[in-house]
């Protein structure tokens, strides 16, 4: 096994441990820790093609994944406000019991 | 494969398994950050330093802190009578184990053709700078721009609404 698939199987398994922790909790907070660990199984693809692409000093994966990471932290931002604003008024961060869009 | 790498990938498993799977949830952002150290860690050992010490201040000096703050402005740590899996997590969880058998597959099918190892890449700081400052000026403007907005937006979202309080 090359090193760069040993990365790759390490990602696809911290995509697939976040995939199914968004798809199987209640709580809304867990839900985006599991988003949280996606996007991270991304970047860490990204930098491991770019340790081990042809052009390492041209920078391109490594500035996607520091973009990557800014985003990251935007969606995180964006998403706990969402919680605790669908908390006070729903009483409630339990995503089965939130089944309507009006307040 | 060196051993550190295996070591590491153990770590950073072994804390986002816990970060899904345990019933409190600020054992959850905890495990969660453990989870975030060992990705930094990997970064590091891939010669990404930049990314790695980006990594620990965003994820784990604002991400994880923000989650904890959630989780206790939401009163989220209590335990539901329910219990913590909703209704369709079997569903779910064979979603992501096909998810994996498919990336797992096709990792391992193409290990054949991926590189072997190369040589380490001298990168710099004053590279990755030179590089956002000049090739990368117009995605860091509107990173900034993006993160100004999300900003707003995320104080505007959860902040308190006057006339429903009345």
């Amino acid at each position: 096994m090359t090193p760069l698939s040993g990365y790759l199987l390490v990602a696809a398994l911290l995509f697939s441990i976040g995939l199914a922790g968004a798809l199987t909790r209640r709580n809304a907070i867990l839900v985006l820790i599991g988003i949280e660990l996606m996007l991270n199984a991304a970047n860490l693809n990204l930098i491991a093609f770019w340790r081990y692409g042809p052009h390492p000093e041209a920078l391109t994966g490594m500035m996607f994944a520091i973009f990557s990471i800014a985003v990251a932290a935007a969606e995180a931002a964006v998403g706990l406000g969402l919680v605790i604003q669908i908390h006070r008024h729903a009483r409630t961060t339990d995503l089965d019991k939130m089944n309507r869009m009006r307040g | 494969m060196s051993f550190v790498f295996y070591v590491l990938a153990a770590l950073t498993l072994a804390g986002a398994l816990a970060a899904v799977t345990l019933k409190n949830t600020v054992h959850c952002a905890l495990a969660l950050t453990v989870a975030f150290a060992g990705l930094a860690l990997l970064y590091l050992e891939l010669d990404a330093q930049f990314a790695g010490f980006a990594q620990i201040l965003v994820y784990i000096g604002a991400v994880a802190i923000l989650i904890v703050f959630a989780i206790l402005l939401t009163k989220g740590s209590e335990t539901p009578r329910e219990g913590v899996y909703s209704r369709n997590s079997l569903a779910g969880l064979a979603i992501a184990a096909s998810v994996f058998a498919v990336l797992g597959w096709a990792v391992i099918e193409s290990a054949r053709v991926l590189p072997n190892e190369t040589a380490v890449p001298a990168v710099t700081v004053l590279q990755i700078g030179n590089a956002l400052m000049g090739r990368y000026v117009l995605p860091l403007e509107i990173v900034a721009l993006l993160l100004t907005a999300a900003l707003i937006g995320a104080v505007i979202v959860a902040m308190h609404e006057k006339e429903e309080t009345k």
